[in-house]
């Protein structure tokens, strides 16, 4: 898959504060890729940035091998953007809206006749063309950005948080108004609801206080925290004093980060442990040299969403 | 070119349809008008010669002018940047200079309709008195000149700012600072003075365009002030895109 997208070292600071960076990845053409992270983490920032909103304050990025730091102005030829808050005028009427943005990206004539039913056919706005937009609802709204977004058929479109403010059926719609538009963009989409990312990118990247923390597919990700966390159930040995001590006694074998216990009813104790790498066999070994009966070890399977969960909030809140 | 064509007619298109441009040409003219009545035709006027009048006309039209520019122009960007439309043009290959003069212009193509329509008040002289009609064209080149330095001096302020409020503050007090340095010219030894009087946007400036006396300084004056303030307008826009 061609490269289309390549940020390097990219920082964004606002004032003194850091809200970005330094992230560096690469993005290919015909990818859906989703940037996840709770608000605040610096989505927003990175996509505008990369639609030549923003400069960075360090780094280099470029898009279809054009320097977006040296020649924006080639760039936002190549990009269309939709904005959390859709930009519209409310005063205009939906295809006087559409003519002026396709405008502005440089269409005229035919060409700008032609693809204005052309976008509102995709965004289901045909029968909206002479509707006010201060009339329309913001799910109209959204569809009406969409479409200034994809009327210069740009080669990438970022989408920041498209749903938004939706409702439940819009959020279905919109998604697949995006699944449509995947076969001709690359497309990239922010957001903080797992969900949407889950049912419509191909890869992930997970933004956590400015900075990347995790990128692969849905599994990938899942993948890489199943090997950290290790669920066993034990009986207390004979010189076992309960929790607080078989806490202690794992948390001293390499590679432990932490450990969690639960004391059951039946006097089972059910851990769960984080570690560095798969360690079932140097924990089974521990707990038996110390006396526990080892009930049962695996290795704990997370959802998604677990996983986004402890991505996007750290450490502090992992196994738990 | 496209982009500064695409962004003026739908500016103008906004004044056109905004209650705001309708309310600005309607205080202006009314209270042209009756500035015109008392101080020219009325009563209180006294006996004048009609270039007299003419000048008195184009003395006060210049303050309105000055005052309605401010008026229309604080809109023009920091409206977008509140409402959050402003990203359509930053992000569509347009440069910043064809946003602040495709805005400019369409200020200035609805402030001139404005300034035109006063054009009965002048015809008014002509009918009952003596006038040329290369004073009032004088007059009016004039006009436009003032009010095109304090659209740009306006469209600077807009560009500082998402607050409609601090723009029409910050626009109002330059403008006012502008106006003002005639009168420290005024208390300030040489060669302070001369500066102040020769930067001031009226008095020294304005009074040749009052009188029909066309001086090319003159000209260049609310030309280079046009320019400088559009070019302040231009770097703020990019200094904010890329802050």
């Amino acid at each position: 898959m061609p490269e289309l997208i390549r940020v390097s070292e990219v920082s964004k600071f606002y004032g003194g504060k850091r809200a970005l960076g330094p992230v560096s990845f690469e993005i290919g053409t015909g990818e859906t890729v989703g940037f996840l992270g709770l608000n605040g983490a610096g989505k927003t920032t990175l996509l505008r940035i990369l639609a030549c909103d923003l400069r960075p304050s360090a780094g280099f990025f470029s898009v279809d091998g054009v320097d977006g730091v040296a020649t924006p102005h080639h760039i936002r030829s190549l990009v269309g953007f939709l904005p959390e808050s859709p930009p519209i005028y409310p005063e205009m009427k939906v295809g006087e809206y559409l003519h002026f943005a396709g405008q502005l990206r440089g269409l005229n004539g035919a060409n700008l006749e032609r693809r204005i039913p052309e976008v509102e056919e995709v965004t289901d706005i045909v029968n909206m063309h002479n509707e006010l937009l201060r009339h329309l609802s913001h799910g109209y709204r959204q569809r009406v950005s969409l479409a200034q977004a994809i009327i210069h058929e740009p080669a990438l479109l970022i989408l920041d948080e498209p749903t938004t403010g939706l409702d439940p059926a819009q959020i279905v719609e919109m998604r697949s108004m995006i699944q449509g538009l995947k076969e001709k963009h690359t497309v990239l989409i922010s957001s903080h609801i797992l969900p949407e990312i889950h049912a419509t990118c191909d890869r992930l990247l997970v933004l956590r206080d400015g900075e990347l923390v995790a990128s692969g597919t849905e599994q990938d990700l899942s993948k890489r925290l199943e090997s950290c966390r290790i669920a066993a159930s034990v009986t207390p040995g004979e010189a076992s004093s309960g929790a607080g001590d078989i806490q202690a006694s794992l948390a001293a074998v390499p590679g432990v980060r932490s450990v969690k216990a639960t004391e059951k009813s039946d006097g089972i104790l059910e851990l769960l442990i984080e570690t560095e790498s798969d360690m079932r066999a140097e924990i089974s070994r521990a707990l038996v040299n110390k006396g526990y009966g080892l009930m049962r070890i695996d290795r704990a399977d997370l959802e998604l969403e677990e996983a986004f969960l402890q991505l996007v909030h750290g450490d502090e809140h992992a196994g738990g | 070119m496209q982009a500064v064509s695409v962004v003026f007619r739908r500016e103008l298109a906004e004044y056109v349809r905004s209650v705001l441009g309708y309310v600005v040409a309607a205080a202006v003219l009314i209270l042209a008008g009756l500035l015109f009545y008392s101080q020219g035709l009325g009563p209180a006027g006294g006996e004048r010669l009609s270039g007299e009048v003419l000048a008195r006309f184009f003395f006060f039209m210049s303050g309105l002018v000055a005052i309605a520019a401010i008026a229309l122009s604080i809109r023009l960007i920091a409206e977008e940047r509140q409402a959050g439309t402003l990203v359509l043009l930053s992000t569509s290959p347009v440069k910043e200079w064809e946003i602040v003069i495709g805005k400019f212009l369409s200020a200035f193509v609805f402030l001139a309709a404005i300034t035109v329509a006063s054009f009965y008040m002048p015809l008014l002289i002509m009918v009952n008195g003596k006038i040329s009609i290369g004073q009032v064209l004088v007059g009016y080149l004039g006009l436009l000149l003032i009010g095109s330095a304090c659209l740009a001096i306006g469209v600077f302020a807009t560009s500082l700012t998402r607050h409609q409020l601090v723009a029409a503050v910050v626009g109002s007090a330059l403008t006012g600072i502008m106006f003002l340095f005639w009168q420290l010219s005024q208390v300030l030894e040489p060669p302070l003075s001369r500066v102040f009087a020769g930067l001031a946007i009226h008095a020294r400036h304005f009074i040749g365009f009052q009188t029909g006396v066309l001086h090319l300084r003159d000209v260049v004056y609310y030309l280079a002030v046009t320019y400088f303030f559009l070019l302040l307008a231009i770097k703020a826009m990019e200094v904010k895109r890329w802050e």
